[in-house]
């Protein structure tokens, strides 16, 4: 093994054997599952009285719909441009219209909604009350109905505006944007802290005298990159675990329920025989359907790019972070020469709501140009689609650049810093250890 | 032959020269003492000899071929300014830097056992560094300087920091190694520290060397032709014994004996002296005065600074 892979190989090994690994590998799908959690747990508990006018043009479910002291649904009969008219004066927070869909025979379900966006409770309430109609109206195979319940997609869009999206693009572009900030955060300033321990420990000068400090370098950041990825992974792992697990348990409730209503339905359904083929072939155009719309994102250069722009803003990001922990003598310091490192990084996240909005716009393009905000911003694009592949070709190679160049600058301040003990360092030092 | 030539180093920092045209020979099997005060350039010396820097000017012969970055597995250095890493074990600690010097895992922990049994460490393999004492982290780091048999050895400040029983056990363990081949650099401002091991010196004082050698050709060069006299008789007539072409310096009692210190002039040597004295008074020791290293050292320094 060269010298470069047992350096890797230290650093890898006793970071995964650390107890704090072992507990952020744990903790970490949870944190991001109670980031989710939370916000509809909130959501469901506020008290508010929501009012919700359907527009049933099918004709067929808009009775079905239940009414408690917080969620109450009216048919009012009017078509939906009486509704949108009116839906001003008469304190309604949202609309569903309930259409034929064109390609199959489930209905279309679009809940129009002013300044304030749905909650969670509203739109299982929706999907609920229109399987049970499909239920009744055919009794079939529970598994294929628990399937078409559980993908019932209600559109959701603002009144007067366009179509607001509460689902999958914004959700993918900021959770991407959010993992690629966090990694690059969480084990760059894990390279820094190496750096540091290794310059305090005096050891630098044993571990050069072996290799160059170059090796010794990447070596680090290489090794530590293979930590965040091996976490990555297994968070990837653990949530899907807790989420299949999960499933499997409502899934057998949603079975049992079933089957009871299975006994009850039963001379409903001896009747309703013929309809269960016409069903089958509904239910299969449903799922084309939705895995249509998952296509409608661009899932394999999502993936791409992700893996792209987790790794290249991890390295660029790491080059600078070595050459800061080689710079500074002590803790105090650190604040000082972060600064300009991370205020890119922190710029990045500050403009991703205005990127959202506008995702092709003058800000979004120079955002994801821009090698230190790139990552974050390019990702948060990605989802939205429209990005020309020229953007992404040049961001990319400009990354590529720019985590070269970092490096190169990293290697030549690291070099000289890692010797400096006890030496008071500012930027006009740094900038004439570059010359040497 | 000479396993290391230093030729015209040239270093320049920033803001002063820390190496001024240095050269120096340094031979197989010898104990070579860098000497020299703080500040005056050996640490750089021997950075530019572990390769971790690199000279502006002149260049540096291994057996006789310029540095290379394989030279660094024949080369341990033990850098006076110790450091291990605090929370790893020791035992995989030791490995790893056995294996940076380009051991391989199973000969490292081979030779490790056999230091590990030597300084009595067995049961501390898996113990962190920050476990423990001060001693046993400077053993620890005596083992990882030598683990791989290295062909020079270069110590800074050595002694630094061990208690007098290390210092003797890593002393000892120095010169065995150079009994089986090794070449050994000490660099050190404690002169006395390293005298009495050294076969070679050399003194650098502001970044330029000032006086190098063995060790024997030095002394004679600086050789004063002292002698010092332990007698029983009177001071008189210890005196009257001596004429012309010696010079009496200095006289002392000590312990009910006469010491006396005597100059020899004129190219008489220490059989007329010992001839002059022998009838008059009753000679118990009869030694050479030789100047230490430290005062060479001084002597050599401060004509340097005027």
């Amino acid at each position: 093994m060269g010298k470069i892979g047992l350096i890797i190989q230290r650093e890898f090994l006793t970071r995964v054997k650390k107890k704090s690994f072992i507990i952020m590998t744990i903790l970490g799908p949870l944190l991001m599952g109670s980031i989710f959690v939370i916000p509809i747990l909130l959501a469901n508990s506020q008290d508010k009285v929501v009012k919700i006018e359907v527009v049933d043009e099918t004709g067929v479910y808009g009775k079905k719909f239940p009414n408690d002291s917080l969620l109450q649904f009216s048919v009012s009969g009017r078509t939906i441009e009486e509704a949108k008219s009116k839906f001003k004066d008469e304190d309604y927070t949202g609309i569903l219209l309930i259409k034929q869909h064109a390609t199959t025979n489930l209905p279309a379900l679009t809940l129009l909604h002013g300044q304030s966006q749905p909650s969670m409770k509203v739109m299982m309430t929706i999907q609920n009350t229109i399987a049970n109609k499909l239920e009744e109206l055919a009794g079939c195979d529970p598994k294929m109905l628990a399937d078409i319940k559980g993908k019932l997609d209600v559109q959701t869009q603002k009144l007067g505006g366009e179509k607001t999206d509460s689902g999958m693009t914004s959700a993918v572009g900021y959770i991407s944007g959010i993992l690629i900030y966090f990694f690059v955060f969480l084990y760059g300033a894990q390279v820094m802290n190496g750096v540091i321990e290794e310059k305090t420990n005096r050891i630098v000068e044993v571990l050069i005298s072996s290799v160059k400090p170059f090796q010794l370098m990447m070596g680090k950041i290489i090794g530590i990159s293979m930590v965040g990825l091996l976490q990555f992974l297994l968070w990837v792992i653990l949530t899907f675990g807790i989420y299949s697990v999960a499933s499997t348990i409502t899934g057998k409730e949603k079975m049992e329920k079933y089957r009871s209503d299975k006994m009850m339905n039963q001379r409903v359904k001896s009747l309703q025989d013929e309809n269960a083929t016409a069903m089958q072939e509904q239910a299969t155009s449903t799922n084309d359907d939705i895995s249509a719309a998952l296509e409608s994102l661009p899932i394999k250069l999502i993936i791409f790019c992700f893996g792209f722009y987790f790794l290249g803003g991890y390295l660029l990001y790491a080059a600078l972070f070595a050459a800061i922990g080689s710079a500074i003598d002590s803790d105090a310091d650190k604040q000082q020469f972060m600064l300009p490192v991370t205020i890119p990084l922190i710029l990045s996240m500050v403009v991703s709501s205005a990127i959202v909005i506008n995702p092709n716009g003058p800000v979004a393009f120079w955002f994801s140009m821009i090698p230190l905000t790139s990552p974050v911003t390019m990702m948060i694009r990605i989802p939205f689609g429209g990005v020309p592949g020229w953007q992404i070709a040049l961001s990319m190679s400009l990354l590529i650049g720019g985590f070269l160049g970092a490096t190169w600058l990293a290697a030549k301040i690291y070099r000289t810093g890692i010797l400096m003990y006890g030496k008071k360092v500012n930027y006009r030092e740094i900038a004439k250890w570059l010359r040497y | 032959m000479d396993i290391l030539n230093i030729e015209n180093i040239t270093k320049n920092y920033a803001a002063h020269t820390a190496l001024d045209d240095v050269s120096m020979v340094i031979p197989e099997q010898s104990v070579f003492g860098l000497l020299g005060p703080n500040g005056a350039g050996k640490t750089s010396l021997i950075r530019i000899i572990n390769q971790i820097t690199a000279p502006d000017k002149g260049r540096v012969l291994f057996n006789g071929k310029p540095l290379e970055l394989k030279h660094t597995e024949l080369i341990g250095y033990m850098p006076e300014e110790r450091g291990l890493y605090k929370k790893m074990e020791i035992g995989e600690q030791a490995l790893y830097l056995a294996q940076l010097k380009g051991l391989s895992r199973r000969d490292a922990i081979i030779k490790l056992k056999y230091w590990f049994e030597k300084f009595e460490l067995q049961s501390w393999w898996k113990k962190k560094v920050e476990e423990l004492s001060k001693g046993m982290q400077q053993k620890i780091q005596f083992i990882v300087t030598v683990i791989h048999e290295p062909k020079l050895l270069i110590m800074d400040e050595p002694f630094s920091g061990f208690d007098p029983i290390n210092a003797l056990l890593v002393r000892d363990e120095m010169l065995e190694l150079k009994a089986k081949g090794a070449t050994i650099i000490l660099s050190t401002h404690r002169m006395e520290s390293v005298e009495a091991l050294c076969t070679h010196i050399a003194l650098i004082n502001k970044s330029k060397k000032i006086l190098d050698g063995s060790v024997k050709d030095i002394r004679k060069m600086y050789k004063s032709n002292l002698y010092e006299v332990a007698y029983e008789g009177t001071n008189i007539g210890f005196a009257n014994a001596l004429w012309t072409g010696y010079e009496l310096q200095d006289t002392k009692e000590d312990d009910g004996l006469m010491k006396a210190k005597v100059k020899l002039l004129n190219g008489n040597t220490a059989n007329d002296l010992l001839g002059a004295l022998l009838p008059h008074v009753k000679i118990h020791s009869f030694v050479e005065v030789v100047p230490g290293m430290e005062d060479i050292f001084i002597m050599k320094v401060n004509e340097t600074n005027q």
